[in-house]
């Protein structure tokens, strides 16, 4: 055992030692010791460097506020930097490394900043680094890089897991101190649903380091013993190492639960942290304070410590913070502090009160120096003495470490996250929580109550209020019975301190000392963000936790005014930092977002197919086989068996609608550019949906299947957005229409068979004729499959330009339908083609995509001028389609692009400039949409996006690819290179 | 007093006693040529270019909050001029050229580096669409270079090209992109149009704009009623509430937008990446602290904050592009409000109120165009036409049908 653990004190398992090492350095803890806790009871004093200065420095608080003690935890994908060693608990094998030192701790090169400091103060960047501008990148910037940034994150990818909940209850609890334990209680025994959080790992906050007793217990036993009883209730859930850190919109609370961050090994079968997401009814703020800091020389060094966290350490852990401390004191609290060292054993060398008399009568050993500050410490890496500066002489006094109590703010974070400013209380000497939050009540430390009695009533008395709103019955609250000593915590704010010599420091973390607040007020940074913004106090991974209320009180006063009129600066999320893994849960990976699979995924993975991401789905690009060199080739033998024999395609991803109710014809007369009212039963038509502002939205079919019965398919990408585009026509637009939508997407498994051959294959399992005269092109009817065994719904349409049918049946019988269609086209040669093939094959036939629909285009500009209805009342984007810009001659319209030499190629992308002009954005004719190689022209071809192209054809132009570095002699023409008469749809 | 590093040693050696305020407080006068409503970049840049290249003198910068209190230092500090459209590739180009010499021409370091912007893409298509940008951004000049996944993974071997939902194909890179300091943007025009005799008044709230016969004549605000010549509206998310004070309706929606930074790193990532599928771009300040954000929240607000279902929604994305983020801790989130327009681009234009000018529209993309907006809204003050760059930002061009539409979206502001 180390010589800075005291015997028997504390909440520390003495029997179970756990080993870890710090910089490599092997040593020994117990268990229920933090990190923070162990390295003090090994003496370790140094634990860190500041970032500017590269100060040494060591443990300042027990808990979250920590700006000091970060270190670096584990090791590869686990390694975790900035982690605060107050709250890292300890555990069998921890590894831990400090940060932002080179070459060791101890001797830290970057030390030698501070000689430099009254050339560093806040902001001298702005005003240097400016010549030669190029030395910026180049030399400046990665020298400020490299000494900048605090731990080193891992480029490993984390072995861990994570999740995400939801919850809801009646009332969350935030903080398992005295107050919210006392009202998770009683709201629990009222039978209320209840959620108790708290950021520790045992319930009890404050009450875990108090030597008060509570009905005759010691506060921990009591805290153990009401969380027990919370435990057992069915309606109360208690979270612990869970902390709340946001205030969200609709009442909701972001946690993040550290499920196993305090374990070796994590164990795969559970997450190492879980993202809360709590839907609240009410909520009561129970986080108790924070003590403010007191800004003196040399009031960073190592052994200088927050005085509630030494009583933490001396208490809870039974840790003794140094052999001979003294305490500087603004309040009673430091003199609680002095009779607990000295009832452990520890003699205090002297309390230093900035007060005339204290509220307590303190009898113990250590000197009293009333009216006096702590003006400066001395010492090397932890400190040695204090220079104590009263009736206006200085004298030095050698301790080694030195607690300081400045007063209390409460932590009200999470009750500003929603855009209420916190309220300067003069009596409190405290920034209180807004008042009236809708949702939220603050009770208790964070409502600057003070007094363990007082706590442990208001908790109670909050929850039973709240309780009978919800309407249920409360049980009066059993009245506690607390004994412990306790004297004035709030008393008048010491901003400043007399016979200040070395830095004092407002914001630890950032080096952020007296002298930058005084600088940014006086070069007009004097706002309060402003001075947040030019100094960086309140900035670091703390945020402002220690050092906020100091930093307004010192503006307060360089401007003179009141802290109220400084105001704070923002409180937001998050109260202490979360991980990218706890908000992102299991959406990682190839889980970051859901796979969408056809119904006839696995039939064309079983052929053999390439698969490509299209949005969230899959699709098969191409199917190659066996001697196929490059995808090019088997992409050519696809697309020339289409046009020579047969193909089957899976088209079940394109967005299906069922549009039923007696206006549905209507409806679709309304939501199409081109009419639908009188398209007649078994008939399909190809629309063009436009947007409201006159440009088109997205094409598709939209057969009749009955008279009041549509079904409409809609591109892949634009299913979704297709959907609720009709959702809001029909709900918002037009409510009178009757009408009914339902995405049947995935119901169905749709199949393009495709080719000269396709009739003949497609009647050997069709019931019904589907000879030409019987079921004519834009034919579209529910047919009958294998004698009535299935029936699906069969559209003789065409993207490829060949004779072409879309079949559709649900989706469990695809597999077995496109096989059987497979096997019935066996001896006509029909082959599985993919999205690539199809492509090809609507670029031949000049069919647009997205590619030439790309939001900006309206029907002229694709020739589709005339499927705009002129006759009919309206349509959504009628009206704005009249605008000048949309009519205007010199728009963008659908060509052809082919190389003038055949062997030449180019790319989609590539800007069209008219021959021999200079590749200027002025010069810029257009763009190439999209581009293939055809193997029946022998050429590349592409469509494009020319201006006023449609009077070009035959124009000689070049496509410029200054990407590439291509430029390529092209001419332009009609966009249709196959069967132009489109004679192969009618056979 | 000029900055240069003598300057930091005489008054080092001086105890930093004699630095003067970077600019003024003074008292609002009667009267001033022009009047900016908003003292953000835009506003702020708008007086310094009118001081400067203009020589008008005669201005006040009218800020309801502190200088820089807005969507200036909420952003997530990038600058690029990667744009496709002939009415947006030069005005932000000629933002980047500003951006390159404008630290020495403020006077001010703005930690202005270049230290690349790059865009991944993951399809074919988008492939195709980076493709057309980046030769729309050759045609006029600027930087564009189409990397392939091979040199992607050269430049940045710790995205996730291993196990990726969305794998990652290469990316469209402008190595003249990068990142500024966004308030030392603020303050470094604040104080050269401050030394130029430019009123920069804060805490001064616009209450009311003034009209006799029609046209302008001066605002009511929280100090009094002060007049001027020609009104000039910079107030990013809270231009449609500036606007009705004179009667006018905007087509623009305000939305909240939520940005991020995490906890301060040793060097992690040294330019601009962005993911190509989900919205997630990051890049890393000087100080350390991972700086990133994601897509708006999609209602719209007057609120400057968001929401968790869109933090997770970043967070993800970002984790999906870069694993190696998971143990990376986030520190704080933040919401500015967006002058989301009707087409995606901004609007620097006179309007049918005389004597009264509007800078508005900027979506989610104003800061890098913050020199560009402020030289083209004072060219357009100064002498009363649109500086070339910015001929196409008219406000009646959502009337006329001539948007300038990079992602093709249409008039649905909030998926711009």
């Amino acid at each position: 055992m180390s010589s800075y653990r005291l015997p028997k004190r504390g909440l520390v398992d003495r029997n179970v030692p756990l080993s870890f090492t710090f910089d490599g350095r092997p040593m020994q803890g117990l268990e229920g010791d933090t990190l923070a806790s162990a390295l003090l009871a090994n003496g370790r004093m140094l634990v860190g460097r500041s970032f500017k200065y590269h100060r040494p420095r060591g443990i300042l608080t027990a808990g979250a506020a920590e700006p000091n003690a970060l270190v670096t935890v584990g090791r590869g994908g686990r390694a975790e930097p900035n982690t605060r060693a107050t709250m890292q608990e300890l555990y069998e094998g921890l590894e831990a490394r400090s940060q932002n030192r080179w070459p060791s701790l101890a001797f830290d090169i970057g030390a030698l900043n501070g000689l430099l400091s009254p050339f560093l103060g806040a902001g001298f960047y702005y005003k240097t680094f400016m010549w030669p501008a190029p030395l910026w990148e180049k030399l400046y910037e990665p020298v400020i890089r490299r000494a900048a940034g605090l731990g080193k994150a891992s480029y490993e990818a984390d072995p861990d897991a994570y999740e995400k909940s939801w919850a809801h209850c009646d009332l969350l609890v935030i903080g398992a101190g005295p107050t919210g334990l006392a009202a998770a209680l009683t709201a629990g025994r009222a039978g209320a649903r209840v959620i108790l959080v708290d950021e520790g790992s045992l319930p009890g906050g404050s009450l875990l380091s108090d030597t008060a007793t509570i009905d005759g217990k010691a506060a921990a036993d009591f805290a153990r013993d009401t969380s027990d009883e919370l435990r057992s209730m069915p309606n109360v859930q208690v979270l612990v190492r869970t902390t709340a850190f946001g205030w969200y919109d609709g009442n909701v609370f972001g946690a993040v639960e550290r499920v196993q961050k305090h374990v070796r090994e994590p164990a795969s079968h559970l997450p190492v942290e879980r993202l809360w997401r709590i839907v609240a009814g009410k909520a009561l703020l129970a986080t108790g304070a924070e003590e403010r800091p007191l800004v003196f020389g040399g009031n960073d060094r190592p052994g200088v410590m927050m005085a509630g966290a030494m009583r933490a350490y001396l208490n809870r852990y039974g840790v003794a913070p140094g052999r001979t401390p003294a305490i500087f004191t603004t309040n009673d609290t430091g003199y609680t502090l002095a009779q607990e060292l000295e009832a452990a054993g520890v003699d205090v060398v002297a309390i230093v009160d900035s007060r005339p008399a204290a509220g307590v009568d303190y009898r113990g050993k250590a000197r009293l120096v009333r009216e006096a500050v702590v003006c400066g410490t001395k010492g090397g890496k932890a400190i040695s003495a204090i220079e104590v500066h009263h009736g206006g002489r200085t004298e030095t006094i050698a301790v080694d470490a030195l607690a300081m109590a400045g007063g209390f703010d409460p932590i009200i974070h999470l009750a500003c996250h929603r855009g209420g400013k916190p309220v300067w209380s003069a009596e409190k000497a405290a920034f209180l929580a807004p008042g009236s939050l809708k949702g939220l009540e603050v009770a208790g430390g964070a409502a600057a109550t003070t007094g363990l009695a007082a706590c442990l009533g208001e908790g109670a008395a909050r929850a039973e209020a709240i309780v009978r709103e919800l309407g249920l019955p409360c049980p009066p609250v059993a009245v506690v019975k607390v004994e412990s000593e306790e004297g004035i915590r709030s008393p008048a704010p010491l901003w400043s301190i007399p016979g200040i010599k070395d830095k004092a420091f407002v914001d630890f973390q950032n080096d952020v000392h007296l002298k930058d607040i005084g600088l940014a007020v006086r070069e007009g940074y004097s706002h309060v963000e402003l001075a947040k913004r030019y100094t960086t106090s309140g900035m670091a991974t703390d945020q402002g936790k220690l050092s906020n209320v100091n930093a307004i009180g010192l503006i307060a006063k360089a401007r003179g005014v009141s802290p109220a009129e400084v105001g704070t600066t923002t409180f937001r999320p998050f109260y202490t930092p979360v991980s990218f893994g706890a908000l992102t849960g299991a959406h990682t990976g190839h889980h970051f977002q859901p796979v969408r699979k056809s119904p006839l995924h696995d039939w064309a993975k079983k052929h053999g197919a390439v698969f490509v991401e299209t949005g969230l789905w899959y699709r098969s690009s191409w199917f190659p086989r066996s001697g196929e060199r490059t995808w090019r080739e088997s992409v050519e033998r696809e697309v020339l068996n289409v046009r020579k024999n047969a193909g089957l395609c899976d088209v079940s991803m394109l967005g299906k609608i069922e549009i039923t109710g007696s206006d549905a014809a209507e409806f679709l007369n309304r939501v199409y550019c081109n009419a639908f009212l009188k398209l007649p039963v078994g008939k399909a038509r190809y629309g063009l949906m436009l947007r409201e502002d006159g440009f088109i939205y997205d094409d598709g079919t939209t057969s009749r299947l009955e008279e009041n019965r549509f079904f409409m398919t809609t591109t892949t990408a634009y299913a979704a957005g297709v959907m609720n585009h009709l959702e809001f026509c029909a709900q918002v637009l037009w409510p009178q229409l009757d009408v009914r939508l339902a995405s049947i997407t995935d119901q169905w498994a749709q199949m393009a068979i495709a080719g000269p051959k396709a009739r003949m294959i497609l009647q050997k399992i069709v019931d019904e004729d589907i000879s030409d005269a019987a079921f004519p092109f834009l034919a579209a009817k529910e047919v009958s499959l294998f004698g009535g065994a299935l029936h699906g719904c069969l559209f003789r349409i065409s993207f490829s330009g060949e004779l072409a049918y879309e079949l559709a049946v649900p989706a469990g019988y695809g597999e077995s339908i496109a096989d059987a269609l497979l096997e019935a086209g066996k001896d006509h040669g029909i082959m599985p083609y993919g999205v690539e093939t199809l492509s090809v094959l609507r670029i031949e036939k000049g069919h647009v995509t997205h590619n030439e629909i790309n939001g900006t285009i309206v029907p002229a500009d694709l020739g589709f001028g005339k499927m705009v209805s002129a006759g009919k009342p309206d349509f959504v984007g009628k009206a704005m389609l009249q605008r000048e810009g949309l009519t205007a001659p010199d728009r963008p319209q659908l060509v052809g692009v082919v190389p003038l030499d055949p062997q030449q190629s180019f790319r989609s992308g590539s800007h069209i400039l008219a021959k021999g002009a200079a590749a200027t954005l002025e010069n810029d004719e257009g763009y190439v949409t999209s581009s293939a190689y055809s193997p029946h022209v022998g050429s590349t071809i592409a469509l494009a996006l020319v201006r006023n192209g449609r009077n070009r054809h035959g124009e000689e132009v070049l496509v410029w690819s200054g990407l590439h570095g291509e430029s390529t002699p092209a001419r332009l023409c009609n966009p249709v290179f196959f069967d132009p008469q489109n004679e192969r749809l009618h056979v | 007093m000029r900055y240069s590093a003598l300057s930091i040693l005489l008054n080092g050696l001086r105890g930093n006693r004699n630095w003067a305020p970077a600019w003024r407080q003074p008292d609002p006068k009667p009267h001033y040529d022009v009047i900016i409503v908003g003292g953000g970049g835009h506003g702020l840049a708008t007086a310094y270019y009118l001081a400067k290249e203009f020589g008008i003198t005669n201005v006040a910068v009218l800020e309801k909050n502190y200088i820089g209190s807005g969507n200036v230092g909420r952003n997530t500090t990038i600058i690029r001029s990667n744009y496709l459209l002939p009415g947006n590739n030069p005005f932000y180009e000629l933002s980047m050229k500003l951006w390159e010499g404008l630290e020495q021409d403020f006077n001010f370091n703005a930690m202005v580096s270049q230290r690349g912007v790059l865009n991944l893409f993951h399809s074919d298509a988008q492939r195709d669409a980076y493709t057309r940008r980046g030769n729309a951004m050759r045609l006029h000049g600027v930087d564009a270079e189409l990397l392939y996944r091979a040199a992607v993974r050269k430049m940045l071997p710790f995205l996730d090209f291993d196990n990726a939902r969305f794998p990652i194909q290469g990316g469209l890179l402008q190595r003249r992109g990068g990142t500024v300091r966004h308030d030392a943007v603020a303050w470094g025009y604040a104080r050269g149009a401050d030394s130029r005799g430019v009123d920069i008044i804060q805490n001064c709230e616009v209450t009311g704009i003034r009209r006799e016969n029609g046209r302008v004549i001066g605002v009511e605000t929280s100090r009094g009623f002060i007049g001027c010549a020609k009104l000039a509206l910079a107030a990013a998310g809270n231009s449609s509430q500036v606007a009705e004070m004179a009667g006018l309706r905007l087509p623009i929606e305000s939305h909240v937008l939520q940005a991020f930074v995490s906890e301060g790193l040793k060097p992690f990532i040294d330019g601009v990446v962005t993911f190509g599928a989900g919205h997630f771009y990051v890049s890393q300040s000087d100080k350390g602290g991972l700086v990133f954000g994601g897509d708006i929240d999609g209602y719209n607000s007057y609120a400057q904050r968001g929401n968790l279902a869109t933090v997770e929604h970043v967070a993800e994305a970002g984790k999906a592009m870069i694993p190696a983020l998971s143990r990376v801790r986030v520190l704080r989130s933040w919401g500015g409000i967006m002058d989301m327009s009707m087409d995606g681009s901004p609007i620097i234009d006179r309007t049918p109120i005389d004597n009264l000018y509007l800078n508005a529209g900027w979506c989610y993309g104003g800061f890098k165009a913050t020199p560009a907006s402020g030289f083209c809204f004072a060219h357009l003050l100064a002498r009363g036409a649109p500086q070339k760059t910015a001929a196409a930002f008219r406000l009646d061009r959502f009337e006329r049908g001539f948007l300038i539409d990079e992602k093709g979206q249409g008039a649905q502001p909030n998926l711009h």
